[in-house]
């Protein structure tokens, strides 16, 4: 039984080693790495795309119960009466804008106007190389500098978003994409802390290696995610909240409040690069779960080491927690109103950035006095270490209301 | 040569050409973009993995921000058909009678003939022990530089109150 | 791979690029990407010696490409702050212009 649930959680890496002993013998080298490289590429491009389609109804479904509305519930499959709850929306969605008219303003720049969304698509879809999806299933295993490629690769998006809101010709898209940088260099900094975190516990930057140091047990089955301690509780938190800034999420979409400034930066985009622009920003919100999965909750692993949960493929486990993030951030965008600038940039540089700085002391301090302080005394006191800063740094940005005077009413 | 090199070395040398003389600057900013992944492509492919990642994680995600930021900061009033450069013949004989001096240096002497040796075990956990051991003091010094360039670019370019 | 010599040739090109850029441009802007150009190449051979050398061990020329990054980064911070306040003084980002200090 065991056995075939393990054969099972490796089907993808068997099914590419079956594929790749297809070739023939005498296939030159650089070809088998080609191919093998296609063969890992080829389930990313088609399970996250399709991820993003399934959001999208998913999304606007669920906002619509939230708003007391119904939301898509009319296509389903074409040419036929079964309707899928709407499910079939995303298809014809993606009809629609494969055949809209593409407009250029006549004064944009054509060429950068051309590029941007090419060049915020790559980077993110290059994220994914280094995200471990299951046991064994990470396309690019870079074990010194895993981690800082994700990084790094992920900051070369501001520079698109800026040649799309520059290139544009319009002050709307200029406004978006200058909104868009400042938020996402500001957010950025708590980001690359919080999960600093994590390196500095796990001692490596490869991301199957922060994986791999999730494996020990407690009490003989619970699975030591980092979320399960005072600072990686803390720190996932901080790092979903910068994810959401540097995905550009509510309530920090302030770079495409479409009440202000229309839709930001890709407000002169239209048919197949707007749908680009929308699968680029839906990618890197994966993307970006995909590393606080990784990183905090325990990558592959299940929670427990019991017979129904190790059951489950690695990978399962890596797509549902995704899903269920992913449930998340739709639930905050029906629930919180948007920011506005200047709350926006003082919450990072005064909340977040010292909040992930004290949380890299607590975590120091947790790592340091795991032999002197027993557990039930450690875990009380590095909280409290965490929970007063944030009660005390949260103090400034309660809203002063004041009571209301109505001076001609009474 | 290899191929790969002689891919990303034209692609840095023609992206930075770019970046020096085109006219319209974000076009120049953004060129310079390119030389700068390029020259992230070379660290990697001379086995620098950490440094060529940093390179681009400071320079196309920071550096590259702050110039066009600065360029569109600047640019709204600038007349558009202004010369870019008054007499560029001095500047351009004074760079490639640079270059041909450094290239005849280079290719005359023995060491551009070395060859590299196997692919020098590097990780990342001794670079960060050099850092806190060997080099401890330039990076304290560094962190110091650091806080205080940030600190004088916040002041110098804080708008001056107005009265004063 | 390629030998020493192409990499050598790839930063002195950069850099004497570079110092075309910074020579003839009068946009302080260009001048200042001509400069990071120029420390740019500096950092290539730095990383292109420590790769060749007899003791790659012991990480020196990627530990001065490190600083030099370090440095680079703080150089353009503190550059285009003192660009951006030039300019709200004298209206212009052009450095030929800027010569209130002449006699």
């Amino acid at each position: 039984m065991a056995e075939l649930f393990a054969k099972l959680d490796a089907l993808p890496v068997t099914l590419k080693h079956l594929l790749l002993g297809l070739l023939p013998g005498a296939t030159p080298e650089w070809l088998v790495a080609v191919v093998s490289a296609v063969l890992s590429i080829t389930p990313i491009l088609a399970v996250f795309p399709l991820m993003f389609a399934l959001t999208t109804v998913i999304e606007r479904k669920g906002l619509g119960r939230i708003q007391n509305r119904i939301g898509p519930n009319r296509v389903g499959i074409p040419l036929t009466d079964i309707r899928l709850f709407g499910f079939g929306q995303f298809i014809a969605d993606g009809i629609k804008s494969l055949i809209k008219e593409d407009v250029v303003p006549r004064a944009a720049d054509k060429v950068v106007h051309f590029l941007a969304p090419i060049a915020l698509l790559i980077p993110v879809l290059l994220t994914y190389s280094v995200l471990p999806f299951g046991k064994n299933m990470v396309p690019l295993d870079l074990p010194q500098t895993g981690l800082l490629f994700f990084f790094a690769v992920g900051a070369s998006t501001e520079l698109s978003v800026f040649m799309a809101g520059w290139s544009s010709r319009n002050k709307y898209s200029l406004l978006g994409a200058m909104r868009a940088i400042a938020q996402m260099v500001s957010y950025e900094i708590p980001l690359i802390l919080s999960a600093l975190t994590v390196v500095m516990i796990a001692g490596t930057l490869s991301l199957p290696g922060i994986v791999e140091s999730q494996t020990e047990l407690k009490f003989g089955f619970l699975y030591t995610w980092h979320l399960f301690t005072p600072w990686g509780l803390v720190g996932f938190f901080l790092f979903l909240t910068a994810a959401a800034a540097e995905a550009n999420r509510t309530p920090f979409d302030l770079p495409e409040a479409e009440s202000e400034i229309i839709a930001g930066y890709f407000t002169e985009y239209s048919g197949f690069k707007f749908a680009i622009f929308f699968l680029a920003e839906y990618l890197g919100l994966f993307a970006m779960c995909g590393l606080g999965i990784t990183l905090f909750l325990g990558g592959w692993l299940p929670p427990v080491k019991l017979a129904p949960f190790t059951w489950v493929p690695s990978w399962c486990w890596f797509l549902g927690k995704l899903s269920a993030l992913i449930v998340l951030f739709i639930w905050l965008r029906g629930t919180l109103p948007r920011l506005r600038t200047d709350q926006l940039m003082g919450f990072a540089w005064k909340f977040l950035l010292p909040m992930t700085l004290i949380n890299l002391v607590v975590a120091a301090l947790w790592h340091l006095s795991a032999n002197s302080i027993p557990l039930v005394a450690r875990w009380p006191l590095c909280f409290a270490m965490l929970a007063i800063p944030y009660w005390l740094l949260g103090r400034g940005f309660e809203a002063k209301f004041t009571k209301r005077e109505y001076r001609f009413a009474n | 040569m290899t191929l790969p090199f002689a891919i990303i070395a034209g692609l840095t040398v023609g992206s930075a050409v770019a970046a020096m003389s085109l006219r319209n600057m974000v076009h120049c900013a953004l060129s310079l973009v390119l030389t700068f992944a390029g020259l992230a492509g070379l660290y990697l492919q001379l086995n620098a993995e950490f440094v060529g990642l940093t390179q681009i994680l400071v320079y196309v995600g920071a550096v590259s921000i702050l110039i066009v930021f600065a360029i569109l900061l600047t640019r709204s009033t600038e007349p558009k058909d202004e010369p870019s450069t008054v007499t560029p013949w001095v500047g351009i004989s004074v760079a490639v009678g640079a270059f041909l001096t450094m290239a005849l240096a280079v290719l005359a002497s023995p060491v551009g003939k070395r060859i590299a040796a196997p692919a020098p075990e590097v990780s990342v956990k001794t670079l960060g022990q050099k850092l806190m051991t060997d080099y401890v003091l330039p990076l304290e010094v560094m962190a110091l530089l650091l806080t205080a360039a940030m600190l004088g670019a916040v002041i110098i370019a804080m708008r001056e109150k107005e009265g004063k | 791979m390629s030998p020493l010599w192409c990499y050598l040739t790839v930063s002195a090109l950069l850099f004497c690029i570079g110092l075309a850029g910074a020579l003839t441009r009068r946009n302080a802007i260009m001048v200042l990407i001509g400069i990071e150009l120029m420390l740019n190449s500096a950092n290539l051979n730095f990383i292109a010696f420590w790769r060749f050398s007899e003791t790659p061990e012991t990480q020196t020329g990627l530990m001065f490409a490190l600083f030099s990054i370090a440095i680079a980064a703080a150089e353009a911070a503190v550059g285009l702050a003192l660009i951006i306040t030039i300019y709200r003084h004298f209206r212009t980002a052009n450095v030929d212009k800027v010569e209130e200090m002449k006699g």
